[in-house]
């Protein structure tokens, strides 16, 4: 057991490095957005727009603090909290090094599910308490799609964890010091990257949003900080999605030359980026498509997938 | 690797404790000025019809029991596969792996049984 001083800086430093990392994506997708599609992008607050987010957070903390009388009140102010404490609370189980990383569970894969789970809370709620019709729909898909892809999310992984023998994530880590879990589950690596997509509701899963069909779906009767913390939450959950993929697939830490904590940060930066990519690149699918996908090829893959690695364990194994 | 939880509740204290403060500044620093049309139901425009709270489809609520069923039944598989390597490695290996595929053949027949039903499509 580490001794407490020690444990709150680890608490400090990822907490801060992550709500700075979540307003730098801020900045970070609207200029690469932009690059992709050939425009400029916030570029006037600060050296070459860095400063967009502090401005972005000052204009959204002077917004009015608004709950319409005709929403149901307690619940409407807790939802937006909810994504933003269970997101957080997540980070607590990723290990960026040996060294660095909040708490070190024999359940940590357990716990990230769970708090994935309570997050999926998040979005519903906020679109039944808001009493709009195009809020209740944005929670009614948000409530389908979290459902259905948080299924085959925990069975995605269950593939690295029969090859781990655990669900701690430094002993996942450990496991991967030879072969990083991408070349032998890439099915797994798959799934888990579509589920993460769909459980974050990013772009192509945006279904609850959809600010073409919905204006903005859960969080469409929301304003000033309250909608930002939305915003913070999917944000961090991107990070938190991105990080996981490189401690369960791509060796968390491991790499030549570097330290281990910038290859963590590499790791996790090249899968930020792939996710605005795909924002940028491709169109949203319908609900049912989506819903389709999920239930018809993603849960078989899977499962498939989890016996196909099992059988190898064992054949290997004997 | 037991370690103390003192730092996970340290870090749900300060999660929570800055989502408040967010929160409270927000509604401290915000004007308050309620005008008839910021009071309507947002409906990009139009004259607000109706009640939000109505009857909605079906499906949503299918897609909630379908979930129950399946993921009660991957749960079963969350022990089984950390332990799967200590079993193959004690030499019962075969049969563990012959009693999860009967399990997760079931679990597809199920499936199967969902889709053949219609159950999964969307009209």
């Amino acid at each position: 057991m580490r001794p407490l001083s020690l444990q709150l800086v680890s608490v400090v430093t990822v907490l801060v490095g992550v709500l700075t990392l979540a307003a730098g994506l801020i900045w970070l997708e609207r200029r690469l957005l932009a690059f992709w599609q050939e425009r400029l992008g916030p570029n006037r607050v600060g050296p070459a727009g860095l400063l967009q987010p502090v401005a972005d957070a000052i204009k959204l903390l002077a917004k009015e603090d608004w709950v319409p009388p005709f929403a149901d009140r307690p619940v409407f102010v807790i939802a937006p909290a909810i994504v933003f404490v269970t997101v957080l609370m997540s980070f607590a189980v990723v290990p960026i090094t040996p060294g660095i990383g909040v708490v070190d569970l024999d359940v940590g894969l357990l716990f990230f599910l769970a708090m994935t789970g309570l997050g999926a809370y998040s979005a519903v709620l906020a679109g039944w308490a808001s009493g709009s019709k195009y809020a209740l729909l944005g929670g009614l898909r948000a409530a389908a799609q979290l459902l259905s892809y948080e299924v085959f999310m925990g069975l995605s992984l269950m593939g690295v964890v029969v090859m781990a023998g655990s669900f701690n994530l430094r002993d996942i880590v450990d496991a991967q010091r030879d072969l990083w879990f991408i070349v032998p589950q890439f099915a797994g690596f798959v799934v888990f990257m579509v589920a993460g997509l769909a459980e974050t509701h990013r772009l192509p899963f945006d279904m609850p949003e959809a600010e073409a069909e919905l204006v903005a779906g859960f969080h469409a009767e929301y304003s000033g900080m309250k909608f930002g913390m939305f915003f913070v939450g999917e944000y961090a959950g991107i990070i938190l999605i991105s990080s996981l993929i490189t401690v369960l697939f791509l060796g968390g830490w491991h790499g030549p030359w570097l330290p281990g904590w910038l290859w963590f940060f590499l790791k996790t930066m090249l899968f930020i980026c792939f996710f605005i990519l795909l924002r940028a690149s491709l169109a949203r699918p319908r609900n049912d498509q989506l819903m389709a996908y999920g239930w018809k090829v993603m849960l078989p893959v899977a499962l498939l997938n989890l016996m196909v690695t099992a059988a190898v364990v064992l054949a290997v194994g004997d | 690797m037991n370690e103390s939880y003192v730092s996970l509740l340290v870090l749900a204290a300060v999660a929570l404790g800055l989502g408040t403060v967010i929160l409270m500044l927000n509604g401290l620093l915000g004007p308050s000025k309620p005008t008839a049309s910021k009071l309507d139901t947002f409906e990009t425009g139009n004259e607000p019809e109706g009640d939000a709270r109505q009857r909605f489809s079906i499906r949503f609520y299918l897609v909630a029991i379908l979930f129950i069923l399946f993921d009660i039944e991957v749960v079963f598989l969350f022990p089984w596969a950390v332990l799967f390597k200590d079993y193959v490695a004690a030499g019962l290996g075969t049969f563990m792996f012959v009693e999860m595929a009967v399990f997760v053949g079931i679990l597809a027949i199920g499936l199967a049984y969902v889709w053949r039903k219609g159950a999964l499509e969307w009209d």
